[in-house]
């Protein structure tokens, strides 16, 4: 049987990892590529790496440092790839098939997109039919508005009058082959996943839905299984800062009867 | 140990290799990527990865001339060869991926769509797998380690002794395959974190003491 799988999410802004609070809050966290150096030793089962600098900025912000910066998502893609023996996603503004074909041949396994599968549906069908299913990830926004669930884009800031489910069986008819589901409302509170929000899609869907947006403790992410339906669960903010905190997500996550994937320290 | 055998990595269109060429160069292996059989010709090991269409994957060979090569280094010359997903499928006799193709033949068996029963295809995803026998490949991998699947078909060799390594996804699937200097796997080894990089490991020191 598949195993039930834990991915961090690292989130990349001006070059910089952070840490994100509703899509508004952003705080430096580190050099991205420690932070995957670490995770590729600490049981991680996949990464998910986003770029969400806003417009076009790209490669600003601080110089003061000492660590790499890239003008864009290939580069830096490139440059992570080489120390990471997990699957590697990564998204933030992709628009073009030929911007895909660049992502996989620096080394990205799937590529995350969003914004583009509004305004362009027809470049997630493309992309499915020339990549495989299997290399593209819907990324679902999504923000609570009178009681209604509602799908957002645009880094968070367009709404588009989109319910969750329909949008997650839309997408999947498109061709993707797997739903990272976010919920701005949850996002960086550390008060657990909106399950309520994570079930309705799961349940709906064929394709797994990663869960995302809201873990503060590591029941958050049994519950994201167990409650939710969700096929793996995906975290960021509480990843950053602490020794071998996948590992102990995993251990916990063993404990508490999920099928996960667990290794001791491997040498080569 | 001095790691001076070069490896050629096949490069014949099949998807993209940086990731099988990352795992190798980390765990210290000098590898060439290459379609020129010339390079096959200099090279201790080769490895034949690659995702995507049997098809194509058949068609590309053939049109750059590497059957034939690939021929002359592995079965005439016996170098160790590791297949990686449509490396290892590519070895049956035929696949019917989308058709009926004929592939290279050095493993007699069919490539088939899988067919788990109430389970999702592509497998895609980490699941463990079972060691039945020995094999250099598999040498300080415990049983039931985990190993990263990406697939929809699956190679059934005939010759049941050559399947080293099975997983179970609805049905027992041959995952691991070793003939005397032909080894393959169906998962990716790449993106398996420390059992992966082991087990390239574990190919690159078979090459080792084969080149010795």
């Amino acid at each position: 049987m598949l195993k039930i799988r834990l991915i961090p999410v690292m989130l990349m802004r001006q070059g910089m990892l952070v840490r994100s609070v509703g899509f508004t809050t952003y705080r430096p966290a580190g050099n991205p590529l420690n932070a995957i150096q670490f995770f590729n030793q600490w049981d991680v089962d996949e990464i998910v790496f986003l770029d969400i600098t806003p417009g076009k900025s790209r490669g600003v912000g601080r110089l003061d440092d000492n660590y790499e910066r890239f003008e864009s998502l290939v580069d830096y893609t490139k440059y992570i790839s080489r120390h990471c023996f997990v699957p590697l996603t990564v998204g933030g503004g992709i628009a073009t098939i030929a911007n895909m074909r660049e992502l996989f041949n620096a080394g990205a396994d799937k590529v995350s997109l969003n914004t583009i599968i509004h305004s362009h549906p027809e470049v997630l069908q493309e992309a499915s039919g020339m990549f495989g299913r299997q290399a593209l990830v819907a990324s679902i926004d999504v923000k609570k508005t009178r009681g209604n669930y509602e799908v957002v884009t645009g880094y968070g800031k367009k709404m588009t009058g989109m319910n969750p489910v329909s949008w997650a069986k839309e997408v999947q008819k498109l061709g993707a082959g797997e739903i990272l589901l976010n919920s701005i409302d949850n996002d960086g509170k550390m008060q657990g996943y909106d399950l309520k929000l994570i079930q309705m899609v799961a349940d709906e869907v064929d394709i797994p839905v990663i869960a995302c947006g809201g873990v503060g403790n590591w029941q958050h992410l049994v519950d994201g299984v167990k409650k939710g339906h969700a096929s793996a669960v995906a975290a960021a903010n509480i990843f950053h800062f602490s020794e071998q905190a996948t590992k102990k997500a995993k251990d916990y996550m063993f404990e508490a009867g999920l099928n996960v994937r667990k290794t001791g320290f491997m040498h080569w | 140990m001095n790691m001076k055998s070069k490896i050629a990595i096949v490069d014949y269109g099949m998807g993209n290799l940086r990731s099988v060429v990352n795992a190798f160069t980390f765990v210290g292996a000098r590898v060439k990527v290459t379609n020129n059989p010339k390079e096959l010709a200099k090279a201790a090991g080769v490895v034949v990865p690659g995702q995507g269409a049997i098809r194509d994957c058949v068609a590309n060979l053939h049109k750059l001339n590497l059957v034939k090569a690939l021929r002359e280094e592995v079965i005439q010359k016996h170098k160790p060869y590791l297949g990686i997903c449509l490396g290892l499928q590519v070895l049956g006799d035929i696949s019917f991926e989308g058709g009926e193709f004929e592939c290279l033949g050095w493993i007699e068996g069919e490539v088939k769509l899988i067919k788990p029963k109430g389970l999702k295809v592509p497998h895609l995803g980490w699941n463990e797998v079972n060691i039945l026998h020995s094999s250099p490949l598999f040498e300080g991998l415990s049983d039931k380690e985990c190993f990263y699947f990406a697939h929809s078909y699956i190679l059934w060799p005939n010759d049941k002794s050559v399947v080293v390594a099975t997983t179970d996804y609805g049905e027992e699937l041959p995952v691991a395959i070793h003939k005397k200097n032909v080894m393959a796997v169906q998962f990716h080894p790449e993106k398996s974190q420390g059992a992966g990089l082991k087990l390239i490991k574990n190919f690159i020191n078979f090459v080792e003491k084969t080149a010795c």
